[in-house]
């Protein structure tokens, strides 16, 4: 009940956020939301830790863009575009790399990616170093116009509620179980008769498909999309919002997102040391915070209220 | 049915010549055994005889260099894993196997969601599966851990672990239970309720069981087979095992534990 109050009074919070805050820096939050779940999912309830998570970012932010100034195709048909061939990549990522665990699967994955970054280099399409340019956000549906930020924002709103609904859709599912069993013993779950690697591929597939939503989107809030899209230090910086938030906790990731696009504005005055600030919080928050922000918060909580509450955010 | 002369059909899992070689080192070599239906049979022998090699290869998670396993009176030694699994062979694990960060119900329900047919449905709720729960909660009343159900794995004692993986391997029904020593590591308190335990799911099944402790062998097992360097050295009650001159001089320092 309080559960759901809450959820209100954010949703609320949210729809009125544009008033008092910058709306293109509220979107960019969305975005990583996204993205940061889309993680999440692969590593907090699979355990498979993606090193080239932006290659599904960046490609459907390019797929999305070009599609968008090229046919001057509808919003929703662009984002829907770039989630599907982002979903079609992670499953044959998935069925390249999935046998393989830890390091290795990280290592290939990484290995991929930079292959899809080179290949987005030379493509004719993406414009080079360039990126690519001015996309024109059209209309949604066909019929409404969504080009000024404030119009723009709730579509991204809508697209962000629904893409957490679906992630925690997955997370709580009957395929959410096997997922969280295979994270916790692999081996165990092939000796009760499943086949772990085609539950993992599953997984690397809606994972894609959600990264490339949120790539997809975020080519439409900047109206741009270039290489660092697709580079190493936004697979990276998703890593980072998930730790830092709180792995395997439903929520933290998405709270990371929103500290980490925060921490960049505010240090992007500094130049290059934003970059060293960063990597100075990300190594207090593995040595002090183990548990991410909310994972942190959920143990304080747990340690204050003596009778357990079901509710909690659990894995 | 006719205890004395057993023919091929009485028995539920068999091996035949068995072998397993890690380059020119025999880990197994040439074993041949069968364990009959409806039975507890051990599998002993001293560090490093090639126990728990041998029941990697029968449980499909090694491959043999060479020889077959058969189940009943089929080939599965091309099988996978989760394929003998499927058919009602399956296997425990040394080192207690549960899923920590889940609850001991959602430990027994994954293993009911094995034969339930819905275990892709990333779109449905939990509530799909929610008509297992009460069978979930009848293997754990079994095992005794009925209290436990919304407890994390993470949290149970160590004998209580063992339990619950044993309340997760009987959601499958099996045929033949492959039990890699159950009671290693485990405390005297809880080596009673779990010999307790063992022998009141064997109803009805085949156990094949690794197990270091002689005095669970005793008490639990009809047949015992003794593996040293690998290969077969002898097999039978464990009065005759026990009193076999081999087995006496193969354990050596354990001639008190016999």
């Amino acid at each position: 009940m309080t559960r759901t109050l809450w959820l209100g009074l954010l949703l609320v919070a949210l729809i009125a956020a544009p008033l008092a805050i910058y709306p293109v820096l509220l979107m960019s939050i969305l975005c990583f939301v996204i993205f940061a779940s889309s993680f999440n999912l692969l590593l907090g309830y699979a355990g498979l830790l993606c090193f080239g998570h932006a290659m599904f970012f960046g490609t459907a932010a390019y797929v999305a863009g070009y599609l968008l100034k090229t046919y001057g195709v509808s919003v929703e048909v662009a984002l829907i575009a770039g989630t599907l061939l982002s979903a079609a990549m992670g499953y044959v990522v998935g069925i390249i790399s999935v046998r393989r665990s830890g390091i290795q699967f990280a290592m290939i994955t990484l290995a991929i990616s930079q292959f899809v970054y080179f290949l987005l280099l030379q493509a004719e399409f993406t414009g080079g170093e360039d990126g690519m340019q001015r996309i024109p956000r059209s209309t949604l549906f066909g019929i409404f116009d969504v080009s000024d930020h404030m119009a723009f924002y709730y579509v991204t709103l809508t697209v962000a509620v629904l893409a957490v609904a679906f992630f925690y859709r997955v997370v709580h599912s009957p395929f959410g179980e096997i997922l969280r069993a295979i994270r916790d013993n692999e081996p165990r779950v092939e000796s009760l008769g499943f086949r772990p690697e085609r539950y993992k591929i599953l997984a690397m597939t809606l994972s894609a498909g959600l990264a490339g939503l949120a790539g997809a989107l975020k080519a439409m809030v900047f109206q741009f999309a270039t290489l660092t899209d697709v580079s190493w230090p936004i697979s990276a910086e998703v890593i980072l919002m998930t730790l830092l938030g709180g792995l395997g906790t439903l929520t933290g990731p998405m709270l990371g997102a929103g500290i980490v696009i925060l921490m960049n504005d505010e240090l992007a005055q500094f130049g290059e040391w934003a970059l060293i600030a960063q990597g100075v919080i990300l190594l207090l928050v593995i040595i002090f915070f183990r548990r991410g922000v909310v994972g942190e918060l959920s143990a304080l909580w747990r340690r204050l209220r003596p009778s357990p509450d079901q509710n909690q955010d659990r894995g | 049915m006719e205890n004395s002369t057993a023919t091929a059909g009485d028995y539920a899992l068999e091996a035949r010549g068995l072998s397993k070689s890690f380059g020119s080192f025999y880990a197994v070599k040439d074993v041949d055994l069968k364990v009959r239906r409806g039975t507890i049979h051990a599998l002993i022998g001293p560090n490093g005889a090639g126990k728990t090699t041998c029941f990697n290869l029968l449980t499909k998670t090694l491959t043999p260099t060479a020889g077959q396993v058969i189940y009943e009176g089929r080939d599965i030694t091309g099988l996978r894993t989760a394929q003998v699994a499927k058919l009602g062979l399956v296997r425990s694990f040394q080192i207690s196997a549960t899923f920590p960060h889940l609850t001991c119900l959602e430990n027994v329900r994954v293993a009911l969601q094995s034969n339930h047919g819905k275990s892709f449905r990333f779109w449905s709720p939990l509530s799909a599966i929610r008509s297992l729960d009460p069978r979930a909660v009848e293997l754990l009343e079994q095992v005794g851990l009925a209290d436990a159900a919304h407890l994390q794995a993470t949290e149970l004692s160590y004998g209580k672990k063992r339990a619950l993986e044993i309340a997760t391997t009987l959601a499958l029904d099996p045929k033949v239970m492959l039990l890699d020593e159950p009671t290693a590591g485990m405390g005297h308190e809880d080596l009673e309720p779990i010999t307790e335990l063992i022998r009141q799911v064997s109803a009805g099944r085949t156990i094949l069981i690794v197990e270091h402790n002689l005095s669970v062998v005793s008490s639990l097992c009809e047949r015992i087979t003794v593996l040293q360097h690998g290969e077969l050295l002898t097999e039978g009650t464990y009065d005759e095992v026990s009193n076999n001159e081999d087995v006496i001089t193969a354990y050596m320092g354990g001639v008190d534990a016999l």
